[in-house]
């Protein structure tokens, strides 16, 4: 692989990877509100 | 059964409609629509041949510009009105309004009955890849043993090797719908979500480890800084960034309409985007490292065999599984992946048709999955189990995606923002409980960019398709199964907004909790 394509490579995984760890670290921050009614599924 | 609802608190009869019994089980069941077929064998080959490494920036844009904003978007509308998409639309606006959710009703039940053959292909598939039954010509294999293409036209001389995996996926799909949100919908995808992980992740792991993966991921990753400044470039971005997440037409709608009223949607909704495109990454480097080991064990350049949708499914990948060292075991990661992927896409389509007729005729979950099940099936199997359905397929598909999802989608922003001026309402809503704050960019980006961008993607595209007839098709599939289907379900949607709802049902917005 060449250099740039190395580059990019590495830069889109920590963007897109990096940038879900950190959305789902937000989430579980954050109060964890959960529905609470009665779940009836009929 | 029944919704017993009350005038001040319409949501309350919603109880009924089923719910989501938690976040996470909402999370994975939205992943699991948005993560589909075109994560897979889309993905790969757009990024690929729109500039390499140098289209991650346009993607990016598109993803927090257009993606991500129209993505809460939809949740806002689902979340405040807690309806199926013409519920919802209907509490928005009233009965006009009502239409944009048939619309997008009418689309989900087209595409629908054609998402399922594929799916029946790709079980067919993981069972041929055990004993590589396409032998030296996959493609002659596709389209003449395994499909049995004839000339365009509508006939009904069945091929039983698509007929019976396709019942057997609709009577999978059905046996999931009657089970209901929670213990169908979202049990299915906590099961299946995880399993796709893993399963993709072996078949990446093994394809790296391919001679010539390398120079697979080098033509993947490589950038092409010249190809930023062509505008057809930021379309191919904006165009895969609007149809992977599954937005626009519906089915976020409904989804959201199942979770808890304090749940945190705009956090929720960045978790689900950056999943979407955390797959098609990983599916970009599986399938470049696979088609960089078919280069180098055919001596051909990368450029001759890199492709996408089927011909990348069923042609290409059934040479690499020829060629490589535990070939199989690579053909069951990657057609049990399609399987699994596509069902729970196809499940979230069709839930938003079951959704819409369940509201409108007050019906139990058992009985709106049958009769919505049951006739999309039919009409699944006497099109497409056929000789004759790979170019209805083929045709569909286009418009539908084209004429019908992203037409949908622009006219229901320009609506929802200029006509019922309903942004600042529903992005109050969106922030009282969301942990991402929506500030007026977000109001610019949904009333303004992101229509423009995607009003400058159809454009093009009906440029392209007026240029010349798809695919050399025939004039009357165009005009009939292509242009047809795409203004059909404009007219039904027209026709069923201006029928009645039961009485049971309340059409009035649900009242604002206070929350926190």
């Amino acid at each position: 692989m060449t250099t740039s394509a190395v580059v990019m490579m590495i830069v889109a995984m920590l963007v897109v990877w990096g940038g879900l760890a950190l959305a789902i670290r937000n989430l579980t921050r954050t109060t964890r509100e959960e529905p609470d009614e009665v779940h009836r599924d009929l | 059964m029944a919704t017993h609802a009350q005038a001040s608190d319409p949501s309350a009869g919603q109880h009924s409609r089923g719910h989501f019994t938690s976040r996470r089980v909402f999370i994975l069941a939205a992943i699991g629509s948005a993560v589909g077929l075109g994560n897979i064998w889309r993905f790969p080959y757009v990024a690929y041949e729109n500039g390499g490494g140098a289209f991650l920036i346009p993607y990016l844009v598109a993803l927090l510009v257009a993606g991500l904003p129209f993505l809460l978007l939809d949740y806002g509308i689902g979340h405040r009105y807690r309806g199926s998409a013409p519920l919802s639309f209907r509490r928005l606006g009233g009965a006009t309004a009502e239409t944009l959710g048939w619309w997008q009703v009418g689309i989900c039940a087209v595409i629908a009955i054609y998402y399922a053959v594929i799916i029946a292909w790709a079980v067919r598939y993981t069972f041929f890849s055990i004993d590589e039954s396409w032998g030296s010509a996959p493609d002659e294999f596709l389209f003449g043993d395994f499909l049995q293409v004839a000339e365009p036209g509508i006939g009904l001389d069945f091929v039983g090797g698509v007929f019976w995996p396709l019942l057997l996926v609709w009577l999978a799909v059905i046996a999931v719908m009657v089970a209901g949100v929670q213990r169908g919908i979202g049990a299915l995808a906590a099961v299946f979500i995880p399993l796709l992980v893993v399963a993709f992740l072996a078949l990446v792991i093994r394809s790296l480890f391919l001679p010539g993966a390398l120079d697979g991921l080098d033509a993947l990753f490589a950038p092409n800084w010249g190809a930023l400044t062509n505008a057809g470039v930021w379309a191919a971005a904006f165009g895969q960034i609007f149809f992977s997440l599954s937005i626009g037409f519906g089915i976020m709608i409904t989804y959201a309409s199942y979770v808890g009223r304090k749940t945190d949607m705009t956090g929720s909704g960045l978790v689900v985007g950056l999943a979407n495109s955390s797959f098609e990454l990983l599916a970009g480097i599986g399938v470049f490292a696979a088609l960089g080991f078919m280069a180098q064990a055919s001596g051909v350049a990368i450029d001759e065999v890199a492709t996408e949708g089927l011909g990348l499914a069923f042609i290409a990948f059934p040479a690499i599984i020829s060629e490589a060292p535990a070939g199989a075991l690579i053909g069951v990661l990657f057609f049990g992946s399609l399987v699994v992927a596509g069902l729970t896409s196809l499940i979230s389509v069709i839930e938003v048709v079951i959704s819409a007729v369940r509201d409108k005729l007050d019906l139990s979950r058992t009985t709106a999955s049958l009769v919505v099940g049951v006739p999309a099936a039919t009409a699944s199997l006497l099109l497409f189990a056929t000789t004759t359905g790979v170019p209805l397929l083929d045709t569909a598909d286009h418009f539908i995606n084209r004429f019908g999802i992203l037409l949908v989608a622009v006219v229901s922003m320009l609506a929802v923002t200029w006509v019922y001026r309903d942004l600042d309402h529903l992005r109050d809503h969106l922030n009282r409980t969301g942990s991402v704050p929506l500030g007026s960019w977000w109001l610019a980006l949904v009333g303004v960019v992101t229509p423009a961008a995607l009003v400058y993607v159809l454009i093009e595209e009906l440029r392209g398709v007026l240029a010349e007839p798809y695919e050399g098709y025939p004039a009357w599939l165009i005009n009939g199964v292509g242009w047809g289907s795409a203004a059909l379900v404009l007219v039904l949607a027209i026709v069923l907004a201006r029928l009645p709802w039961r009485r049971t049902v309340d059409l009035t917005a649900p009242t604002e909790e206070v929350s926190r």
